[in-house]
This record gives structure tokens, sequence and C-alpha cells, in this order.
């Protein structure tokens, strides 16, 4: 028989679930030659969670996401997802976590022999073999439209501008139903009209999907739309982490000159 | 006299090192192709792109190097009275020879070149690390499809191009001395046997895996832009073509021995 006892026990573990972080970097280092890159940072993502890292150019921000999916492996410390320790994995068994994950690239790096739609459906086709030729076609339709791209589905990466391949990359970060979501510079080189568009689909997103996102960008306004908290990478080190009002606040005056810049 | 030593042991280094990465890239490849899913779609693709699109290179290098053959062997052969032997000695060197070189050669310049700029380009632009990202194995989607299609399809170039040198080998001789076709082939496989020409044809596998081995590696490794993916480009061909005549050495002295 269920008890009131258990009830309560079933709703604290997933409480705490929820609480326990997502993704959780712990002194991660990495150099390329003698250039320090990442110096031993900390950092902690939650579900339903949006994390900025900010910083100037060059300081890591894009190595950081590359090594929480794997692409790069740290010369020490962890990444942990869902409490496991992924560094060291082997290419399948990464693959088994990286199905959790969504990526959006700095340029988005569609396929470039691929159409639109193509691109969407590639990594439904392969990891979606449930699935039949019609139903993924509603998928990619679904995600396309989700991103304002419906229209565009035969078009060729080649055919569209930045703003709309970042659109289809996010699409295509989508397909899988991620838990956790990686987006590398996302308004980088986009005109503020565009750079707003793509600010208002990740917060409408995120409000639908609840999932743990890290945001790696130097544009502290966009920083500010879509993220909870706030960090700030020099020098390999984090130099702040909290809400903007943190660092509003702060006395550190790289903060300070950041702010000013920005 | 220091840096001179220095330099030469670090080429050493980068020599072995090279190796040992193509070794371990080898590995990764054939762990892949040999575990599901299987990319049968891609590798269809493939057998197509590297195939039937070789063919019309294939097919007229072929006819060139008949042609070059039979002008030199009825020269040489005449001047030692050995006419009669012309068939035969165009068949031997077509089939055993020039044939599966030729065909090598030809296809490590076209697909060589072209794998190794696809993927360059690929890496250079992300998209591999795309694939990745998306838990898809890169090794089984673009590696191994493109290296059995290599290794499937070189035999199968090697025939055409023996054919058309034949073909043509024949022609030309015609031209200056009315030779029938049915006559010149009955002449020219009166001594041969299975033998002769088969474990030449099919040493043609080997070169297929050393083109699409390299070419694929160079590839996936590219870094550094435009300039990354034309030394990834010019570094397939190139490897790939001495490696090919290289174990062409060894395959023949190995085939000589098997099938004396």
């Amino acid at each position: 028989m269920v008890t009131t006892y258990d009830i309560a026990m079933k709703q604290s573990e997933s409480k705490k679930e929820d609480s326990a972080p997502i993704v959780a970097v712990k002194e991660l280092r990495k150099s390329f030659g003698d250039h320090i890159v990442l110096n031993g940072i900390n950092l902690s993502v939650n579900r339903g969670e949006t994390l900025a890292v900010l910083g100037r150019s060059g300081t890591g921000k894009s190595v950081l996401l590359r090594l929480i999916i794997g692409l790069e492996i740290p010369d020490s410390g962890s990444v942990c997802i869902h409490g496991q320790n992924i560094v060291g994995l082997a290419l399948d068994q990464m693959g088994e976590i990286r199905k959790k994950m969504g990526f959006l690239f700095q340029h988005a790096a569609l396929y470039d022999s691929l159409t639109v739609a193509e691109n969407v459906e590639f990594p439904l086709a392969h990891h979606r073999r449930d699935m039949s030729r019609s139903e993924r076609g509603d998928r990619v339709k679904q995600l396309l439209a989700e991103v304002g791209m419906e229209g565009d589905l035969n078009k060729m990466p080649s055919d569209i501008s930045g703003g709309m391949q970042k659109r289809v990359g996010l699409a295509r970060a989508l397909a899988l139903e991620p838990e956790i979501l990686l987006l590398d510079e996302p308004t980088a080189g986009l005109d503020p009209i565009s750079s707003a568009e793509i600010d208002d689909l990740i917060l409408k997103l995120q409000r639908e999907r609840k999932m743990a996102s890290i945001v790696v960008t130097h544009d502290l306004h966009s920083a500010r739309t879509i993220a909870n908290r706030l960090a700030l990478l020099d020098q390999g080190n984090v130099v702040i982490e909290g809400k903007y009002e943190d660092l509003q606040q702060s006395d550190i005056a790289l903060v300070k000159e950041f702010l000013k810049q920005s | 006299m220091d840096t001179a030593v220095n330099s030469a042991i670090g080429r050493v280094d980068s020599f072995f090192e090279w190796f040992g990465n193509l070794g371990i890239f080898f590995w990764q490849v054939l762990r892949a192709a040999v575990t599901p899913p299987y990319e049968w779609r891609e590798l269809i693709r493939q057998l197509d792109e590297v195939g039937s699109k070789s063919f019309p290179l294939v097919f007229a290098a072929g006819a060139a190097i008949g042609v070059i053959l039979s002008l030199e062997a009825r020269y040489s052969l005449t001047r030692f009275g050995a006419k009669s032997m012309f068939p035969a000695s165009l068949v031997y060197s077509l089939l055993q020879v020039m044939g599966p070189v030729i065909t090598g050669l030809m296809v490590s310049g076209r697909v060589g070149a072209g794998i190794g700029a696809e993927l360059a380009s690929m890496k250079v632009t992300e998209q591999i690390d795309a694939i990745e990202a998306s838990a898809i194995n890169p090794y089984r989607i673009l590696a191994a499809p493109r290296i059995m299609a290599c290794i499937l399809m070189l035999p199968l170039l090697t025939l055409v191009a023996d054919a058309s040198g034949l073909l043509m080998g024949w022609f030309a001789q015609t031209l200056v001395e009315p030779l029938s076709f049915h006559q010149f082939i009955d002449s020219g496989f009166k001594t041969a046997h299975l033998n002769s020409f088969l474990p030449q044809t099919f040493k043609t596998t080997v070169y297929g895996l050393i083109i699409g081995l390299i070419a694929c590696f160079e590839g996936m490794r590219t870094r550094g832009g435009a300039e990354g993916v034309g030394r990834a480009a010019t570094k397939s061909v190139v490897l790939a073509s001495l490696f090919l005549i290289l174990s062409d050495v060894v395959m023949v002295k190995l085939i000589l021995v098997v099938f004396p």
C-alpha cells in the first residue's frame, strides 16, 4: 500500500534530482602547448537554468563548451553529466551521453552537401530508426517551424544567411530533445535585430523545454536577456559568477571594465 | 651541427608519429566498420562516387597506355625478330603491371584528392565536430564507407583499364598490321592462366585501402583553413601514390612466391 510517507519521499527525491547539477565542471584545466586556456575552473548548471559564460576573445569560452561535449580532452579535472565523469570515455560511450546534449556551433556547422531539412533530419535518421520517414519529416517541419524556417526546407546552407543558418543549427541541436543545450556565440556576427530574434527564440525554447543551457557569448546584452546566471572568464579563471546584479555590485576592476565596455 | 642533428631527429620522430597516428586511425575505422549500425546507403553512394565516376578517367588512361605499349612493344619486338610475341607481351604488360599501377595512380589522383579535400573542408568548417556532437561516429559514417568503396572498386576499375588497354592496343596494332581481335586475344592469352593476372588484379584492393585510408586520415585531421584543405588534398595524393608504388614492390615479390 502506498502511504503519504512514500509519496513525500518520492517528491523529495524528485526535488533532489532537480536541484542536483546536470552539468558540473570541477578543477578543469586545458592548455595548448604553453598557452594555458583554462586554469582549474569550477562551474555547474541545473535543470531549467541558463548559464552565460562571458569573457574577452581568446579566454577559453568555446574550449569550455568543447570540453563539456567531449570534443576536447582536458589536461586535468572532471566534467560530470548527471553525476557521471565523461573524461576518458570511449567514443561509443560518449555517444550515449551526447544524445542528451544539443550543440549550436558558432558558425552553425551545417552539412553543406545537405538541404536545410536534411540537416535537421540527420540526427533523427541515425538515432530514431523507430520513426518512419514521414514521421521524421513531420518532426523536421515542426522543428523548423519552431525556429521560423519552415519555408526553407529545400534550400542549401549556402543559399541562406548567417542568421538563418544559426536557426537551422538550433533546430538540428534540438532534434533529439536534449536535456542540455550548449550554444557557442549564438548571436556572433548578427545584426541587432537578428540577435534579438535569436535571443527571443532561445528564451521561448527555455520556457517550453526546461533544459540546462550554457551559452558562451561576449554579448552582455544577450547574456542579460537569456541567462539566469553569468560567469566571467579571464586568463583561465572564473573571475565572478552570479546574477547580473552581482556583477554590477562587484568591485573587481575587470568586471567593472567589462560592464563599462559592453 | 647540433641543429642539423636535432632537426633530423625531429623529422624521424614526426615520421614515426605519423605512422602511429595512422595506425590508431585505422583501428578506429576498423572497429566502426564492423560494428552495427552499418551505413549501407553511404557505402552505395561512395561506390558510385569512387567507381562509376572514375570509369571515364580509368578507361581513357587504360586506352592511352594500351596504345603506348602497342607502339613501343611492336618496335622493340620487331628489332629482336619476335613480332609474333606482340599480343602476349601486351597482355602480360597490361594485366600484370601497367593496368593495376595506372589504375591505382589515376584513382589516387582523382579519388584521393577528392576525399582528402572533402573531409578537410568538413573538418575546418566544424562539420565533422558537428557529426561527433550529434552522437554519430564520424569514422563509421565518413571514413569507413569511403575506404570500403576504394577497396571494392579498385579491382573492377583495374579490369576496365585492362580491357580498354587491350582494345586500344589491338586497334593501334591493326592500323599498322591488320590482325583480327579474335586472333589477337587467342594469341595473347594462349600461355596465360588465371594466376597470370587474377592476383595482380586483386592486389589492387590493397591499393584501395592505401588510397582510402591515407585520404581519410589526412582529411579528418586537417587544421588551418583553406591552406590546410589544399595541403590535405596534396598530401593525400602524394602519400597515397608513394605508398601504392612501395607496396607494389612487396606485393609483386609476394605474388611471385605464392603463385610461381
